[in-house]
């Protein structure tokens, strides 16, 4: 009924009305796509001038508006890699550890938490899940404080460990809320044929909630690699000793090492630090935005 | 829905097929259990038991963390907020003293000024620019994909130290900007380095991720009936008609959740203004954020009694902000007839 209005009805009936309109469609959807384009090309001009930058000699960056580094050059990329007492091979080592132990933390942990809050029964699961909810829009800043006070009574400061142990403890209840959404839309009939199978819980866990759950569990793991990749205040806090900075921390001591003399060094590090971050991006993207989608996050 | 349809299976005739051993004696009690007789209970609630301690289980990890990395150290910041603590020896009593030093701070009200000019311009911002080009997007463009994926990007590493430093280039005084205006014969200033305008650039930075919500608007753009559309237009509704009567109304569940989560994630706005001002909010305070000076006074002058105070003074104010959200959202949030 409701469709017929969309379908092509007319169509025979009037062929010379639909040629224009097909006309006037095409005309519209050009303009659409031009001034998307043009929106487009201005939300991704700072990142292509970025780019671009980081291949030119160092002198020429500033200032100049074109994308297309002519001079071309990778000097930046040998210079900004060790540039004075700054070391990029030790802090993508550091970065990548970090994340990866975050990335497992979160995975494991929240899908337990979800799982629980997704199909189980059990007395106050409305009061705690009603708390998923509030931490979800808890400000960090009411944490940090006591947080560091805690770490600093378990001697973790200068380790990594304030930055990973939260993650084996569910800490981030977006990923949580995220995966009890997921859980929600798989058929229940799976479990319970499962149970009558003669599978416990962590049997059902394991064999039918997890393996169905890829995808939000492939979100979380992005998203936790995303955000640990990016986080600058945590590392800020707990990591003073240079051996142990992040990519970000690094970056930040380039300005400090160097004010505003080098940017074409800095550049090519600011474009090696997001390179991961775009790359995985573009791997992934479709399941990313799924995720954005279903549960808000960012 | 789904707990009735549990129940009943349950109830079926399907017992002792290799279930646990509570179930297998619960067996015992089988004659009685086609009258609904009270026989049926310990079978059942040895089920119950062994789901909830599995429950508790799963929970265990999130509940360790919840009470020892949230609840707890809320309750001991909201102990030092009552105290001066500077890490090195044991807190104090300081009773109201730092809520009164927060009364009488101008450091602590211009960061105020500053935060607050910032989420009221930022906020509405990033909401007006990702809904109007989610509206664009829904129209079911082709490549629609990609153009979600680069309009997404930003979102993703806005928050970065790379941005950031990039940011500070752009608006510097010899930075890309001021050459674009040169361009134009404008002469421009260096906006990063110029109070009047240094938390503009910060503003702007949050707004180029609109990605995030824009997403959150496409898909429930998607979702509006298209039989909502057709009667509209059937009753003689315009396209700016159709958007305000149609689409904006069935969005306002969005509208509602992307307001919330911005304007808690603006207040919550840290690295931008750290880096673009090396760490102290200037020039002349004009970037110093809430959360950067609660960092200056925790962690570089380690005033931890003070910085506690401002974040539950910062927290009091988040919880009556969403609370009145949540309050006035049912004059204005339209949840559809069905619920």
């Amino acid at each position: 009924m409701t469709t017929s209005s969309v379908a092509p009805t007319p169509s025979l009936l009037r062929p010379v009305f639909r040629r224009r309109a097909s006309r006037n469609v095409v005309v519209r959807a050009v303009a659409r796509h031009a001034l998307l384009l043009a929106i487009l090309f201005v939300v991704l001009y700072p990142l292509l001038w970025m780019l671009g930058a980081s291949f030119r000699p160092g002198n020429q960056t500033f200032g100049t508006l074109g994308l297309w580094p002519d001079p071309f050059t990778l000097n930046n990329y040998r210079e900004g890699w060790s540039y004075g007492s700054l070391n990029f091979s030790r802090y993508f080592v550091n970065s990548f550890v970090i994340a990866v132990l975050c990335i497992v933390g979160n995975v494991i942990s929240c899908s337990l938490a979800a799982y629980a809050f997704a199909r189980l029964e059990f007395p106050l699961k409305r009061v705690l899940f009603a708390l998923v909810l509030a931490t979800l829009l808890l400000p960090y800043q009411v944490t940090i404080v006591p947080q560091y006070v805690l770490f600093n009574e378990l001697a973790w400061i200068n380790t990594i460990l304030p930055l990973t142990v939260p993650k084996y403890l569910a800490t981030d209840a977006f990923f949580v809320f995220l995966m009890v959404q997921f859980i929600r839309t798989l058929p229940r009939e799976l479990d319970e044929a499962a149970l009558l199978d003669g599978c416990g819980y962590l049997g059902i866990f394991r064999r039918v909630i997890v393996p169905l759950s890829l995808p939000a569990i492939g979100t979380t793991a992005m998203f936790t690699f995303i955000r640990t990749w990016d986080d600058f205040l945590g590392p800020l806090l707990y990591l003073n000793n240079p051996e142990r900075w992040t990519v970000a921390l690094g970056l930040n001591g380039f300005l400090d090492a160097t004010g505003t003399s080098s940017f074409g060094p800095l550049f090519a590090m600011a474009t090696v630090a997001v390179a991961p971050i775009v790359g995985f991006f573009l791997v992934s993207q479709k399941l990313l935005i799924e995720g954005v989608a279903t549960s808000g996050l960012k | 829905m789904s707990g009735v349809s549990r129940e009943s299976s349950e109830a079926g005739p399907r017992r002792g097929r290799g279930e646990s051993i509570g179930d297998r004696v619960a067996d015992v009690a089988r004659p009685s259990e086609l009258s609904l007789a009270p026989g049926a209970r310990p079978r059942r609630s040895a089920r119950r038991t062994r789901e909830i301690l599995a429950a508790y289980g799963f929970l265990t990890p999130w509940l360790v963390g919840l009470i020892g990395l949230t609840l707890g150290p809320m309750l001991y910041s909201l102990y030092l907020s009552f105290t001066r603590y500077n890490l090195l020896t044991p807190p104090r009593w300081n009773g109201l003293g730092n809520y009164r030093e927060m009364i009488s701070d101008p450091r602590l009200h211009n960061s105020i000024g500053v935060t607050l000019t910032y989420v009221l311009i930022a906020v509405p911002a990033i909401l007006v620019v990702s809904l109007a080009v989610a509206l664009v997007l829904a129209h079911g463009m082709r490549f629609l994909p990609f153009y979600r994926a680069a309009f997404y990007l930003p979102s993703l590493i806005g928050a970065s130290v790379a941005v950031s430093l990039l940011w500070r280039q752009l608006f510097a005084g010899d930075g890309v900007l001021n050459a674009l205006l040169r361009v134009f014969g404008i002469e421009g200033r260096t906006w990063i380095g110029d109070p009047d305008t240094a938390l503009y650039t910060l503003v702007l930075l949050s707004v180029w991720t609109f990605g995030a919500p824009m997403i959150i608007f496409l898909a429930g753009i998607r979702q509006v009936p298209r039989d909502l559309y057709e009667a509209a237009a059937v009753d003689g509704a315009g396209p700016v008609r159709r958007f305000l009567s149609v689409t904006l109304p069935m969005l306002t569940p969005l509208i509602f959740f992307n307001i919330l989560l911005t304007t808690v994630n603006a207040f919550q706005a840290f690295t931008p203004a750290y880096v673009v001002s090396n760490g102290s909010g200037g020039p002349a305070d004009s970037t110093l954020f809430y959360t950067l000076y609660l960092y200056q006074r925790g962690f570089a002058n380690l005033d931890m009694g003070y910085a506690s105070a401002m974040a539950w003074s910062l927290l009091v104010v988040l919880g009556i902000f969403t609370a009145a959200m949540f309050a006035t959202s049912r004059l204005w949030v339209y949840y559809g007839d069905e619920r």
